[in-house]
């Protein structure tokens, strides 16, 4: 037999198809994060970006990732860096990157005047991690802001939480749901489904809230999660995306082709459901392209 | 599988690593054999190596052994058995030479789920046991991330302490690793000689591609001829290893991976 060859897909076209793509839950790195190499995996996202053919990668950068303050728990400094590096990529690149405001509530009026900063300088949605628990006061006035400006919060979210997790004040879709009630005027991005194993757990703490998107990003790829995703929250409130992990992003638009799923609703998932959560003019070059194929 | 079946697949992946059964500790959709015939057609697969997902967890799998076979009879031109063996169960000797007689094309062996560490006698007769007949040894390191499991899982990866002492314990064994990452991976690498690591292949089920590109980074330093199709079916998308290597850097794309078929015959 012949050896499996690596990458046997033609490289012309995208793998993904020429229809708009945004990715919802994007990283990079900076100079501050500590590796000397920081700038190839920022190479590697715009590489398999490309050759997806994703249109916009919507992206933060969380303070240091751990070099000068934790991942998790960024100190103001850090934030306030990593959110600089982001709105100076974002300038560099045009209309392939937008940006969230990534802040640490912990630090509340920082987190209020670097939101402000941010959007100021372009920045499309906020991102909070793990630093405080998701249905805390403390995010309140960080949801009224968000509210305000008509941003979406991508939030990280971790499966159903039985203790805690080192180096993290991780929430789960419950935690994530009760803010979503306190704050219906805002959207808020469930990270990754919440994680594999769980998911189903996410998938009845947050079906009932229509202000709650769930984005399927993520190193997650257990089967059975798509589905029940499509099942608890339909195809208008997914979102697709890959955090860390681009191949299990491209794995998963090739699963959604082989579910079942009519055009439509692919599409939703792609690009039209971002387009409808963030703020107008978010995305330019996706808007070309829907008026092109609208015409 | 006929001489015209054969041709028609060449070049095809045989994916090393997919089970068949219920998952003990969550829903797992329809992982049935005549669902998995489908799932390789549609995803260019030419064949598999099938393990009984439940047998791992089995004080006794000659059960889930027997349960493998019959259900796999009806699809033996491409589901390929491969039972486990537990080396610290009596007569497990016999129960080898039975599985081989019976058409086994692997070995599968748990030692984090039957509590064997690294020097585990049982487990290096078994290793040592399948060289001399001829076989595969397929270790599993993992079947969900670490973070996600169930909180009765309790069993742990299996360790690269593990793995490195079975491959030096049995000079004639061909071993197949499947669901490690690249830390694991190097750890065993580059912890054996020469001649053991030409034993040694692993699946790329659980490498991370970009942006951290390790699966790029371990075809580069090992080789991409060690490693294997892998896909954890019906754990995991089927659809996660041809993304992986379909987004390998322009350097890599002439690169092969190592064939099972190959490993088979050697």
């Amino acid at each position: 037999m012949t050896a499996v060859s690596a990458g046997s897909a033609p490289r012309a076209t995208p793998l993904a198809g020429g229809e708009p793509l945004i990715d919802v839950h994007a990283h990079f790195l900076h100079v501050g994060t500590g590796r000397s190499d920081w700038d190839a995996p920022n190479a590697a996202r715009f590489r398999a970006g490309e050759r997806i053919g994703i249109s916009v990668l919507v992206a933060s950068t969380l303070g240091s990732w751990g070099f000068t303050s934790p991942t998790y728990f960024p100190s103001p400094v850090d934030v306030t860096a990593g959110n600089t590096a982001m709105l100076e990529l974002q300038e560099r690149e045009g209309d392939r990157v937008r940006i969230y405001a990534a802040v640490n509530p912990n630090d509340t009026g920082h987190a209020i005047a670097e939101i402000e900063r941010c959007v100021a300088g372009g920045a499309v949605g906020v991102k909070l991690a793990a630093s405080r628990r998701a249905d805390d006061p403390l995010l309140d006035p960080i949801c009224e802001l968000a509210a305000e400006h008509g941003l979406p919060i991508l939030h990280h979210i971790w499966q159903h939480r039985r203790r805690e997790w080192p180096a993290q004040e991780a929430s789960d879709g419950l935690e994530l749901g009760r803010l979503a009630e306190r704050h219906p005027s805002v959207s808020f991005i469930l990270a990754h489904i919440g994680g594999g194993g769980d998911y189903a757990h996410t998938y009845v703490a947050v079906s009932e809230l229509p202000n709650v998107y769930l984005d399927l990003s993520g190193s997650g790829v257990d089967r059975g999660m798509l589905d029940g995703a499509l099942e608890a929250v339909g195809a208008q409130r997914l979102l697709w995306g890959c955090d860390v992990t681009i191949e299990t992003g491209l794995a998963k638009l090739r699963a959604l082709d082989v579910i079942g799923l009519g055009a439509d609703a692919i599409s939703d998932i792609r690009w039209r459901n971002a387009m409808r959560i963030f703020p107008a003019g978010s995305f330019p070059s996706v808007a070309r392209a829907a008026e092109r194929v609208a015409r | 599988m006929t001489n015209a079946q054969r041709a028609d697949s060449a070049g095809m992946p045989l994916d090393v690593n997919v089970l068949i059964g219920p998952y003990p500790y969550r829903y797992v959709p329809h992982p049935d054999p005549d669902v998995l015939v489908r799932v390789l057609a549609r995803e260019g697969l030419r064949g598999a190596w099938v393990g009984h997902l439940p047998s791992a967890f089995y004080r006794d799998p000659t059960p889930g052994n027997a349960a493998l076979f019959a259900a796999l009879e009806p699809h033996r031109a491409v589901l390929a058995p491969a039972p486990c063996i537990r080396p610290d169960w009596p007569r497990w000797d016999r129960a080898l030479r039975d599985a081989v007689e019976q058409g086994a094309v692997a070995i599968r062996a748990y030692p984090p789920q039957w509590g064997m560490g690294p020097h585990d006698r049982s487990l290096q007769a078994l290793a040592a046991a399948i060289g001399e007949i001829s076989s595969i040894l397929l270790l599993t390191v993992r079947f969900e991330d670490l973070r996600q499991r169930g909180n009765l899982d309790v069993a742990g990866d299996l360790d690269a302490a593990t793995i490195r002492a079975t491959v030096r314990s049995a000079p004639n064994t061909r071993v197949v690793v499947t669901a490690a990452g690249r830390e694991m991976i190097e750890q065993v690498h580059w912890g054996l000689t020469p001649d053991e690591r030409a034993r040694l292949w692993w699946d790329i089920s659980w490498i991370w591609g970009p942006p951290d590109d390790h699966l790029a980074h371990l075809f580069r330093t090992l080789g991409a001829e060690r490693f294997v199709y892998g896909t954890q079916w019906p754990m995991r998308l089927t659809q996660t290893p041809r993304a992986n290597l379909d987004l390998l850097p322009d350097d890599l794309r002439d690169a092969r991976l190592a064939d099972a078929g190959e490993i088979e015959l050697r």
